[in-house]
């Protein structure tokens, strides 16, 4: 029993690194329609920045505001250099842009900090807590709590905000939108720039625990697509509670399942996308998709 | 169309006379040049003409590489005879994995074929009985290989092994080259560019665009499997990191470069994935010896031609009279 809430609690703890890269892949196909392929390398690319930031000797918190900041522009000037241009057209070319973006930056990446994996500290101590036989850490702890904050203020943004209304407008009907005085080009921008934000968050939670590397999110990146999935593509909430669902599940098969063992993980969250999306494409907490012919 | 036979002609001229003048180091890296060819040759028929995207067609490739190493190392089934079955092999497997593509479509395709990319690694290690899981499978100096890696006689000449590689690869290349040209010029062809351009008008002129679709699959990673069989053949190895997800990745660049969906373009494309790594090489400053300058380029080339695509189209489009229209 003590190796069941073990399983349980450690894969809450991989959940949520899963649901907070998940919600910026939501944010990005919600706000823009968009799969982004490279949303794992740009976590990344975010972590090795407070990375660098904190060898220089700042502090964790100036240098993750600081990379906030940076992501956000970044995120924002990739949408407006590379992907506008083509935005309109084939949802193909679309694709084959993010898939140039992932390795693009994770050249550089490589280029820059070399393929070594670096120990990260973050905000939470890795130290293990032991209660009642089951152990787990102020990290693990501390990267639930973030996801569902980061989903809290993401609900709030969309529901709330003018700006969410904006970035909901714009995403749903572009035109119309314009016409009531909606910027949409910035608004498509804005998306982007946030679900950098949410990637850097992501990045910086998932770092202490996997360590350091330009490849860190590239399988984090199929079991985000799967909580994405999992949760309906369209629903934040939906993205985390996929994500946190995903780990408990990966956890759980790994640990009881023999055959599967840890080897299998990628294939059991593979079979969870196709059996997601050619079943119930609307996953758990999406809206079924409407198509007018 | 003559001007097309002629380039053909000059082409196949000058395949013949390459390996004259080159080492035998360059010539056993056009072979692998023609392994790549081939697999781009499939996957411009499936992303270029059928409009489906695959951005795991190394696991096809994959599929090809382990069918030709198992039957050489443990059934003792000459190198030749491999390739055959490994497109028989991969072919049917393509057919298969048409099937649930049929319900997934544009971003959600492309997410299922990414996925197969990154799964296909931890598949190959954890049945290692039969993949010999991270070590892989030799296959150099196994009795089953052609000369034995070592010289190779057709009609009275003497071929080192590596003229042999190049020769074989390339005669296959030709060949298939030839085959996909035949094939999309023909009604197939016509029906894939009408189910991609658009799958109500096709239906309403009688193609079925189930039957398609699936086709263009099986065809397509039945390339791949030819690639991957010549590619273990070649490199007389297969291990999970001969097939990984950059394979796949670099594969659609090779697509792109070919100005997609056109097999003229497979020759570039299959030229840079190769080359493109001793060119970035050549710029001062970048250190050789590391990997991640020339990954780096690639994703920058891609970035690159994709926004220059529709310009490219576009001139494409005033140069040519004819031409097959292309999705919008």
């Amino acid at each position: 029993m003590a190796n069941f809430v073990q399983q349980v609690v450690s894969g809450l703890a991989s959940g949520g690194i899963y649901g907070s890269l998940a919600l910026a892949l939501v944010l990005i196909h919600r706000s823009t329609g968009v799969l982004n392929f490279a949303q794992g390398e740009l976590a990344t690319l975010s972590a090795f920045i407070c990375w660098t930031l904190m060898d220089h000797g700042w502090g964790f918190w100036t240098a993750f505001g600081v990379t906030i900041v940076l992501s956000f522009v970044g995120g924002a000037a990739i949408q407006q250099v590379i992907i506008r241009p083509i935005q309109d057209g084939p949802v193909l070319g679309v694709v084959i842009l993010t898939i140039g973006l992932l390795i693009a930056v994770n050249g550089l990446m490589t280029w820059i900090w070399g393929g070594a994996a670096r120990q990260f500290d973050g905000p939470f101590s890795t130290e293990p807590i032991t209660v009642g036989g089951v152990a787990f850490s102020k990290q693990d702890i501390g990267v639930i709590a973030v996801s569902l904050v980061s989903v809290l203020l993401i609900g709030l943004l969309f529901a709330r905000t003018k700006l969410g209304l904006g970035l909901r407008a714009a995403a749903v009907n572009p035109v119309e939108a314009r016409l009531t005085a909606v910027r949409v080009p910035a608004m498509l921008a804005v998306g982007w720039g946030l679900a950098a934000v949410l990637g850097a968050v992501a990045g910086v939670l998932a770092a202490p625990s996997l360590f350091l590397e330009p490849n860190m999110m590239r399988t984090v990146l199929l079991y985000a697509f799967a909580a994405a999935v999992l949760g309906g593509m369209d629903s934040p909430i939906g993205a985390v509670i996929g994500g946190l669902v995903l780990g408990v599940l990966l956890n759980l098969v790994g640990t009881y399942v023999e055959w599967v063992g840890g080897e299998l993980r990628l294939a059991v969250a593979l079979a969870v996308i196709l059996g997601v999306l050619i079943v119930r494409p609307s996953g758990l907490f999406g809206r079924a998709a409407v198509r007018r012919v | 169309m003559r001007v097309k036979l002629i380039a053909f002609g000059l082409g196949v001229a000058a395949l013949i006379v390459l390996p004259f003048p080159l080492s035998d180091f360059h010539t056993v890296q056009l072979a692998t040049v023609g392994a790549y060819f081939i697999a781009i040759l499939g996957l411009d028929v499936l992303t270029g003409h059928s409009g489906q995207i695959s951005l795991g067609h190394g696991a096809f490739m994959a599929v090809g590489g382990y069918t030709t190493a198992i039957l050489m190392s443990e059934h003792g089934v000459r190198d030749l005879w491999t390739i055959p079955l490994a497109a028989l092999v991969a072919g049917g497997i393509g057919l298969l994995a048409g099937i649930p593509a049929l319900r997934l479509s544009g971003f959600y395709l492309a997410l299922a074929t990414f996925g197969i990319a990154v799964v296909l690694p931890t598949i190959l290690k954890k049945f290692d009985g039969l993949t010999g899981g991270s070590t892989g499978i030799t296959l150099f100096g196994k009795p089953t290989q052609t000369g034995h890696g070592f010289q190779v006689t057709i009609l009275g000449r003497h071929l080192t092994n590596n003229q042999w590689l190049y020769a074989l690869t390339w005669t296959i290349g030709v060949v298939l080259f030839v085959v996909v040209w035949l094939l999309l010029d023909s009604r197939f062809g016509r029906s894939l560019r009408a189910v991609r351009d658009s799958e109500l008008a096709a239906a309403a002129a009688g193609v079925n665009r189930s039957t398609y679709k699936v086709a263009a699959f099986g065809v397509s990673a039945a390339f791949a499997g030819v690639g991957g069989a010549l590619l273990a053949i070649n490199v007389a190895y297969v291990s999970p990191d001969t097939f990984p997800i950059q394979l796949s990745l670099y594969l659609l660049v090779g697509a792109v470069v070919g100005f997609y969906g056109s097999i003229w373009g497979a020759v570039i494309g299959a030229l840079l994935i190769q080359f493109l790594p001793d060119l970035v090489h050549q710029v001062p400053h970048i250190d050789d010896k590391q990997a991640g300058p020339t990954t780096f380029f690639f994703g920058v080339v891609l970035i690159v031609l994709m926004l220059l695509l529709p310009l490219a189209l576009r001139v494409a489009a005033l140069l040519t009279n004819r031409g097959y229209p292309r999705a919008q």
